[in-house]
């Protein structure tokens, strides 16, 4: 009997693991392996290609925060974030509180503004180029039916990030919306009416005393996950800008980039993903605070 | 290996020991927690025997290791006379129906009821979608399976189904598809896991006489838990008793409710629940229970403290003014038409006492008035303090005492 | 909100606003069509005109196909979404089910290590797996385009949570049915996760179809090009005059997706909402 048990359970670890296998073995080999290899390449000066590399401590690091280039990265960055965060949640917000406040079109609205989520990114950058060119774009030629000269918005140092970030919120405030959508639907609607019984009478009295409070946690989510997803723009600068001009939209991803896969400065090139990851993984960790935060509300 | 046909040989090898089950020694653990503290069962073929537990007690767990769904820790299972322990569940020859149904919500009715017998029947190769139907010997193997999923479909009644998904039936349907998919590759046991407890009380007694009547027919052994005393009573010829990983007592309903072995026993059975009173014995062949003495022979010495168990329906109110009993206060009433149960609060006991009386003589019964609970000639239960079961001392008790 | 209706001003208001994001949202694709629609001469002034005067589409559209082999890009995309999709069910499903319903030494330590590498970019990881395929030497193939995503934790994580929403007792039943554990990932599971797949794979193919960081890394022939390099690739080739035919190739480009989504709008919401809630 003990015989047949111990048979029965190794054929059940077994299960377990050739069920699991797999992806265990490509969870080291894609995910956790090239984690350790980036942290330990930016200890290096290691060049593709080249047939052997050397251990140069925390000089990559040293180099790179003396870097004029990286500086302006980081600080561009920063500044996408700062501008993209709170003007496509608040949109995504503005527009998810409206589309729900009456019944009609609201499908359609919902369609639309969703509309950029779904698109192509690099194909719609395609488009936007050609609209903000300098002469023949449409948003100068309207500028000028109003008499207002448009600048050269992508090749102007004063514009170009803010393009950028105009580009990225165009394009992230459908998702935010349907978020906050699905956060608004899961507020119960006895709620309101219990509200309106205890004296809140405006719309402006609802929305304080019950979307607001119970949509908090959602609205913390998505910040996060939209700071989240801004960190990492890259398409849009690589076709439209390459960073410039003159550095003025280089970005860390971009930076990772060019100096990896571009001079195939490898080593120098993991320092600079090691840095980005630890902007990413503060943020991540954020959300998961965030998450535990919405499940207890819920 | 030929599990297939394991069951047909050990039929042929022994016809009447072809469902018995032999259950010794079993234990089990979940992580600190003990599930099952050694139990020792043995099921003749072709009984029909429930496990009766409140939640929790381990009786799920015990049919899910019969099962081969879970691995005891210590102890053996032999089904049929050979031990099953080292087998799949598959292997063992036994079909279950689930408390939840556990029908496949993708697949109709008749490939629910098809599944395990095309399993069975053909290899991996045969069940492959669109290929595998052109193999040799498929289509003859697909007409005996869909034969035999319409002779179940007849008797349980559920031909009209057979083409609809288990998300378009209602409940009492799902029952009889879960029945009929454990019906189909007639095992040697089959293993009902709370299959009622999801049904309305209507449809439950309904079913309660269909399984009841399916036993008859089937002549299969049936291992059936559950947690509602009346499905216990009415359906099976066995109940086993089960707390907190032990079994209690094993014995058909009619002496599980009128010959308990142990005060658990007697108060997870029966409804409204025993009266537990406290008593102590006098030297005079009697125990006083809160000042009455009633009768009751044993050998215990005098002054021992005793439990005495009075079930409702074994006593009532005193008629007659002045009549020994416990007197008390009529604290609350239930009238269920057939039987009018009376709480009556007596002094120097926590609970209420419950007494049955006939409903027409509800008037005689205010609240807050004195009703007097006749105890000298009520049947009584006696326990010792640590809950065994205190027989009366006859001189040929003996023989009666484990019958 | 809900609650009460809005008042006639209120109503008239809501229109207003939205009516204004809505034409922000949905100019760059109405200026992507109308100008995929106008010839040269038409795009090349600087003065506003909406409607072309004379209509080029098929040559703006034959162009857009023939400059480049802008099909076969199409038909790269089709390829690697689909095989990427198919092998995250393929490799991940199974672990998503063993977590779920499995008791096993390890399975604590695994699912925590999944939530882990669910913080994990794809962008952090690129340095060295172009290096591993650049020693495999299969960088410039569809392999190289397709493996990394083939493990996908966030599609393990959200089918274990899927998963563990089926009752036990359909599994044990499956078991005593005489199904082994990958028949009843397959025949059981598989079936019955059709809804959380579906949105998982709206996800999936959104996520690829669209990805431009990867390909760019490691795919240089044309004749691998996914979509977006296409297009892009379609940019760098024109010197950025002709605008018509690269606007035609943008749109091509968009239609797959942006097409499904319009027609199985529904679908597409809930999933993606379902996978960005999770995410």
């Amino acid at each position: 009997m003990a015989e047949g048990l111990r048979r029965r359970r190794l054929a059940e670890a077994l299960a377990a693991l050739s069920l699991s296998g797999p992806a265990v073995f490509l969870m080291i080999l894609f995910l956790i392996g090239p984690l350790v290899v980036v942290a330990l390449l930016s200890l290096t000066d290691y060049q593709l290609g080249a047939a052997s590399l050397r251990y140069v401590g925390l000089g990559n690091y040293v180099e790179m925060f003396a870097d004029r280039v990286f500086q302006r990265s980081i600080q561009n960055t920063l500044v996408y974030v700062a501008v993209v965060v709170p003007a496509s949640v608040g949109l995504g917000l503005g527009a998810a509180l409206l589309i729900e406040a009456g019944a009609s079109l609201r499908a359609f609205y919902r369609a639309v503004y969703f509309l950029p989520v779904m698109a192509t990114l690099i194909a719609m950058a395609i488009v936007w180029e050609f609209m903000l060119h300098p002469t023949l774009g449409l948003i100068n030629l309207t500028l000028r039916e109003f008499g207002i000269e448009g600048y050269n918005w992508l090749q102007d140092r004063r514009t170009a990030l803010f393009t950028l970030c105009a580009i990225g919120i165009w394009q992230s405030v459908g998702f935010n919306m349907v978020l906050f959508m699905a956060g608004l639907t899961a507020i119960p609607g006895d709620l309101y009416e219990a509200a309106a019984v205890d004296g809140a009478r405006t719309s402006i009295d609802r929305f304080r005393t019950v979307t607001w409070p119970m949509l908090g946690p959602v609205t913390l989510f998505v910040v996060v996950i939209t700071a989240i997803r801004s960190f990492q723009i890259f398409d849009t600068v690589q076709i439209l800008t390459k960073g410039g001009p003159n550095r003025a939209t280089e970005v860390l991803l971009y930076t990772m980039y060019s100096e990896g896969f571009s001079f195939f400065r490898t080593g120098y090139a993991a320092a600079v993903t090691v840095v980005f990851l630890v902007f990413v993984l503060a943020l991540s960790l954020a959300k998961t605070w965030a998450i535990n935060r919405r499940v207890h509300y819920a | 290996m030929g599990e297939t046909g394991l069951g047909m040989m050990a039929a042929a090898r022994d016809p009447h020991g072809r469902g018995s089950v032999v259950i010794s020694g079993l234990t089990k653990s979940f992580g600190q927690t003990a599930v099952l503290r050694g139990v020792d069962l043995e099921i003749p073929d072709g009984a029909f025997l429930t496990v009766l537990g409140p939640s929790g007690c381990g009786k799920s767990t015990l049919m899910r290791i019969v099962a081969g769904l879970e691995q005891q820790d210590g102890g053996t299972v032999a089904i049929g006379g050979g031990g099953v322990d080292g087998l799949r569940p598959d292997q063992r020859d036994i079909a279950m129906v689930f408390q939840s149904y556990a029908l496949y919500p993708h697949l109709t009715v008749f490939d629910n009821i098809a599944l395990p017998l095309r399993m069975r029947r053909l290899n991996f190769a045969r069940r492959l979608p669109l290929v595998g139907r052109f193999l040799p010997g498929v289509s003859a193997t697909e007409r005996e399976i869909a034969a035999a999923v319409r002779r179940v479909a007849d008797l349980l009644q559920i031909q009209p189904l057979l083409a609809r998904k288990p998300g378009q039936l209602s409940g009492g349907q799902k029952q009889r598809v879960a029945v009929g998919r454990a019906m189909v590759r007639e095992p040697r046991v089959f293993l009902m896991d709370e299959p009622l407890s999801n049904l309305d009380a209507e449809l439950r007694v309904h079913m309660r006489a269909e399984i009841a009547q399916l036993h008859r027919e089937l002549r299969t052994t049936f291992i059936y838990v559950t947690h509602d005393q009346a499905e216990a009573m009415t359906m099976s010829d066995q109940v086993v008793v089960m707390m907190e990983g032990r079994l209690l007592q094993v014995a058909p309903p009619s002496v599980i409710y009128e010959d308990p072995e142990d005060i658990r026993v007697a108060r997870f059975v029966g409804s409204p629940r025993i009266n537990i009173l406290p008593g102590r014995v006098t030297g005079r062949g009697g125990i006083d229970v809160l000042g009455v003495e009633v009768p009751f022979a044993s050998n215990l010495a005098a002054g021992s403290a005793v439990q005495v168990g009075i079930r409702p329906a074994a006593t009532g109110a005193s008629r007659q003014a002045g009549e020994s009993g416990l007197a008390g206060t009529l604290a609350y009433r239930e009238n269920l038409g057939s039987d009018l149960f009376l709480h009556v609060a007596v002094p120097g006991v926590d609970q209420a006492v419950v007494i049955r009386e006939e409903p027409t003589e509800i008037g005689r019964f205010p609240i807050g008035g004195t009703v007097t609970v006749r105890l000298a000639d009520a049947r009584i239960i006696v326990f010792d303090p640590a809950g065994r079961r205190i027989r009366p001392f006859v001189a040929a008790a003996g023989a009666r005492r484990h019958g | 909100m809900r609650g009460r209706p809005l008042g006639p001003v209120g109503a008239l208001l809501r229109h207003a606003v939205l009516m204004t994001g809505a034409l922000l949202m949905v100019t760059p694709f109405a200026w992507m069509i109308l100008t995929s629609l106008k010839p040269q001469a038409e795009i090349l002034v600087a003065e506003l005109h909406f409607l072309p005067t004379r209509w080029a589409a098929v040559e703006n559209y034959t162009m857009a196909m023939t400059r480049v082999p802008m099909l076969r890009f199409l038909v790269n995309g089709v390829v690697v979404t689909s095989a990427i999709f198919v092998l995250q069910v393929v490799v991940n499903l199974p672990c998503a089910y063993a977590l779920a319903k499995l008791r096993f030494r390890g399975r604590g330590v695994l699912f925590a290590v999944i939530l882990l590498c669910l913080l994990i970019p794809h962008h952090a990881t690129a340095i060295p797996i172009y290096i591993l395929f650049y020693q495999m030497g299969i960088l410039d193939t569809y392999s190289a385009l397709v493996l990394p995503f083939t493990i996908s934790v966030f599609g393990i994580f959200l089918m274990r949570q899927f998963f563990m929403t089926v009752p036990n007792d359909l599994i044990d039943a499956a078991r005593v049915d005489g199904l082994g554990e990958f028949g009843i990932v397959w025949r059981i599971m598989l079936p019955t996760a059709i809804p959380a797949l579906i949105a998982f794979g709206i996800f999936s193919v959104v996520a690829h179809w669209n990805d431009y960081f990867w390909p760019l890394i490691v795919v240089g022939s044309h004749e691998l090009y996914t979509p977006p390099l296409g297009v892009a690739f379609f940019r760098l080739n024109d010197q950025g005059t002709e605008y018509g035919p690269l606007m035609a190739a943008a749109t091509i480009v968009i239609l797959p997706l942006v097409g499904a989504f319009l027609l199985a709008q529904r679908r597409f919401i809930e999933g993606i909402t379902f996978t960005g809630m999770k995410n």
